[in-house]
């Protein structure tokens, strides 16, 4: 009988040996393109709106199940008892996850597959972005500002200054010359130079550092363009405005500040709520405190403009508007809201406007969309918005509107 | 850290062996690995192949084995051995001298029964390395060969693996050729020898079905379409042959399973227990031992289930009590004779009808559940009326019971080359939503309409699956 093999084990093998990375990623981007296949009902999914970045999410999948022939849930199966069960006893439940079945062998046999993953956030939000053709976003020279500059180590070098010597590399390099002395002195053949000799018998004694064992750690700074944009989110908040309505506009917003901040370093946002008047507010209040009164678009968009002329110069910022409503406006606001809103797209790099009208709603009340019609700004979109499923291809179409314009 | 070293595992090892030959196991020459979990995880994601082809599949078992590991859910299995000869065993390195002992004296179980059992004869333990690192060497070719490339191949993988476990089940059994079958439909349609024919009115010959592909109903639904759709590439041919003689060389494995684990067990309790260990060591077995033999309330623990029979087949084979007598009869072999011969004749659902006997069912408090709306439900225990039905429902859920029987059944259906599929209905209905797609994937190789017979809610139903997409009709 041969004898037993045994082997050892060496770390080094087992760190090398990563041998699933390859199927890994590729099972990742299968992930990825399943996700971005669904992107549409995901964001339509109440529970991502509004939480923060780090925040792991659970996104169904589809595609990536093995799919095979299976028995389904009217199959019965044998378990093993405590000793003491009767007829009639509830032992489990039917799920289409296959737990609580008395399947003994659940590692050999095909079974259920598991149907979600986590993504994070802002991982979700990439995928979102990466998948949609972006406009390429005006970056004017006037509004970029080198705002951050960062060393970063990069290299090596033989001169510098003393506070970046690295030891551990000079130690090295005086080992190196060292070595090579000796190779070179034994390699050596005949009489050299005597008082070369000499110097040389008393340099290896005591092996100084010379001048070109020295090295430094080389830096490199690094300036970046620093680019600035603010986003003015302006909502109608007057009574006619509800709790759905409101949920809709924030589901808008929230894809357009996410947007925006894939784009720019320096992103800051402007919560402009209005009902005939308009206040700059914060963002809990902005979307979860109603007001009443009627509504005077203009008054919003009037606060927007004092608000850029004060704090947003255009030519150091890019700007954002975007006007959330329900297109209840009193008639006699509308050529000043239609004055304004040119005067804000003038200076907006986009500048939309959104009539959240949840289904049915529309045919009884006014609506803003017939009055934009007559703005004729290229950089301007009105969109409507009837159902959570709008969301994604309106915010498509108001970005598209940028393209269009470059 | 781990309390021992290579030579010390050397030193057991050969104390093992002695032990194993001197209770008659036969094995082949053994190899162990020495790894860490993330290699354990790693192989456990191949099915312990060294080399293995690549498929995002294996990346996402390897990620949910990982989830479940790092999350505590699921410990790391002791050991691993693959059917090869000679037999490759992976031990963790984490593991306790006793637990290196323990797993040693279990895989020696496994390799004899790898060596010996009915099952495994058609895997070909000397070349399964080989064979494997091939496929893995010819899936790589074409991924990298400009011309197919990795889409293409997931395109025909994805399908192949949805359909790899639709194949033979015994394949002990050989598979007719069409030519054989032809000459038997032929054979069958002559008369019968009649020793009165001349006093009967000769009856009417009629002439057998021929041209019928295939004559008899074909279970490798996957070879079936390599072997009929003209239209495949050699490439795609090949991937799904790997995939099918993949999955054949695992059936014993999922054939096996409780025969093999109980087997394994059950030498490895008494190959440790005759080591005369000291008592620590002792005592840190029976603790092991009993963790991965438990019961597990509301399922089969195979372990258990397996250990639990041949203990029982050796007790009443060494000393019956007189009820069993009476009941079963005298033994007519000695207990070590008649486990022997068992490993090596049975598979799990031949091993269960044959030895599971009602009182060790009621030892065990057996029961069957089934569905009543959304809770399962205890249906049957182990008692005098009970037990026979609880019996055939756990056979039937054994090894390859748990895959529905769907054989070709016609592959010019309708005169316009629709393959014609039966599920051969045993009270367990398809689920189908999982049906649905996988038909898709049969219509992704076989390029024409296909057509799926089942039976949903007692309704005999048709699944197609065409250019236009999935349709599902009733049939008469």
């Amino acid at each position: 009988m041969a004898d037993t093999i045994f082997r050892e084990y060496r770390p080094s093998d087992a760190e090398r040996s990563d041998r699933s990375a390859g199927d890994r990623l590729r099972h990742r981007e299968k992930v990825r393109e399943s996700i971005r296949e669904n992107i549409a009902d995901i964001i339509a999914e109440e529970s991502i709106i509004g939480k923060d970045k780090d925040r792991v999410i659970k996104v169904p999948l589809r595609g990536i199940k093995e799919y095979r022939f299976i028995y389904g849930d009217n199959a019965g199966g044998v378990g093993q008892g405590d000793g003491d069960m009767r007829p009639g006893q509830v032992v489990g439940k039917t799920g289409k996850d296959g737990k609580g079945k008395g399947e003994g062998q659940a590692g050999d046999r095909p079974g259920v597959d598991y149907y979600e993953t986590d993504v994070t956030l802002e991982e979700l939000i990439e995928i979102m972005f990466e998948d949609l053709e972006l406009p390429n976003l005006e970056r004017r020279a006037l509004r970029e500002i080198a705002s951050d500059r960062s060393s970063k180590r990069k290299g090596y070098r033989h001169a510098g200054i003393r506070i970046r010597l690295d030891k551990r590399r000079t130690a090295r390099q005086r080992v190196m010359r060292i070595m090579g002395s000796q190779y070179r002195r034994n390699g050596q053949n005949g009489a050299s130079d005597e008082a070369q000799q000499e110097v040389e018998g008393e340099e290896e004694r005591r092996h100084p550092f010379h001048k070109n064992d020295l090295r430094y750690k080389h830096l490199e700074t690094d300036t970046r363009e620093d680019s600035n944009a603010a986003v003015l989110c302006i909502m109608d908040t007057s009574g006619s405005m509800d709790t759905m309505k409101k949920y809709l506009a924030r589901s808008f917003f929230f894809l357009l500040y996410q947007f925006i901040s894939t784009r720019y370093r320096n992103v800051e946002i402007v919560f402009i709520g209005h009902h005939t008047e308009a206040n700059e507010v914060t963002e809990e209040a902005f979307f979860h405190k109603g007001e009443s009164g009627g509504t005077f678009i203009s008054s919003g968009y009037q606060k927007a403009l004092e608000i850029i002329a004060e704090r947003y110069h255009p030519s150091l910022w890019n700007l954002y508007a975007f006007h959330c409503s329900d297109g209840d406006n009193f008639d006699s606001d509308n050529p000043a809201a239609l004055r304004t809103a040119k005067e804000l797209a003038e200076i907006c790099n986009l500048f939309g406007y959104g009539e959240i009208k949840p289904m049915g709603s529309r045919y009884y009340e006014s609506s803003m969309l017939n009055v934009f019609r007559r703005l004729e700004a290229p950089n301007f979109q009105a969109v409507l918005i009837e159902r959570k499923e709008d969301i994604w291809p309106s915010f498509k179409a108001f970005l598209s509107k940028d393209r269009i314009k470059e | 850290m781990a309390n021992y070293e290579i030579s010390d595992l050397a030193e057991w090892d050969n104390r093992i062996r002695a032990k194993a030959a001197e209770f008659g196991l036969d094995w082949y020459p053994q190899e162990f690995e020495i790894c860490d979990h993330n290699g354990m995880l790693g192989y456990m994601a191949y099915s312990g192949m060294p080399s293995h082809y690549p498929h995002w599949s294996y990346g996402k078992s390897y990620e949910k084995l990982k989830t479940l590991y790092d999350y505590g859910v699921n410990g790391l299995p002791y050991e691993m051995v693959i059917n090869s000869n000679p037999a490759i065993a992976y031990l963790m390195r984490d593991n306790t001298l006793l637990l290196q002992v323990l797993t040693i004296a279990h895989v020696y179980g496994h390799n004899d029964f790898f060596k010996n059992n009915f099952t495994f004869k058609s895997t070909r333990a000397e070349l399964t390395i080989e064979t494997f690192k091939a496929h893995a060497m010819r899936v790589r070719r074409y991924m990298e060969d400009p011309s197919i490339g990795v889409d293409r191949i997931e395109r025909i993988m994805d399908a192949a693996h949805a359909l790899s476990w639709q194949c033979r089940r015994n394949l002990a059994i050989r598979k007719v050729g069409r030519e054989e079958q032809v000459e038997r439909a032929i054979i069958d349609a002559q008369p019968r020898l009649d020793p009165f024919h001349r006093l009967h009115v000769r009856p009417d010959f009629t002439e057998p079905e021929t041209q019928k592909v295939p004559l008899e109903p074909d279970e490798d639904v996957l070879l079936f379409i390599r072997d009929h759709n003209p239209f495949l590439a050699e490439w795609e041919k090949d991937l799904l042959t790997i995939v099918d003689e993949e999955t054949k060389y695992f059936l014993p494995m999922m054939e096996t399973k409780i025969m093999n684990e109980g087997w394994a067990s059950y030498w490895h309790k008494k190959i440790v227990e005759s080591l005369e260990l000291e008592q620590g060591m002792h005592i840190e077995f029976i603790v092991r031992h009993n963790q991965v033999l438990r019961p597990i309330p509301g399922q089969i623990n195979p372990y258990h289930l397996g250990f639990k029979i041949w203990e029982d087949i050796y007790r009443r084979h060494t000393e019956p009590t007189p009820e069993e007598i009476k009941k079963y009869g005298a033994p007519s072999k000695n207990g070590t004779e008649k486990i022997f011969e068992t490993r090596e004749v049975e598979r799990d659902s031949s091993f269960l009808r044959r030895y599971l006997t009602e009182e060790l069912m009621r030892e065990m408090d057996l029961f069957q559940y089934e569905p009543r709306g959304d809770d399962l439900v205890v249906d049957k225990v182990s008692d005098e009326e009970g037990w026979k039905e609880i019996k055939e429902t756990l056979i039937k859920n054994v090894g390859a019971g748990s895959i529905p029987v769907i054989k070709v059944e016609d592959a010019d259906f309708g005169h316009n080359r629709t393959l014609y599929l039966k599920h051969f209905h045993d009270g367990r209905d398809l689920q189908l939503e999982y049906a649905e797609k996988t038909i898709a994937f049969i219509y992704r190789l076989w390029g024409r309409e296909c057509v799926l017979e089942t039976t949903l809610q007692g309704k005999r139903s048709l699944l197609c699956y065409n250019d236009r997409g999935f349709s599902m009709r009733a049939l008469k």
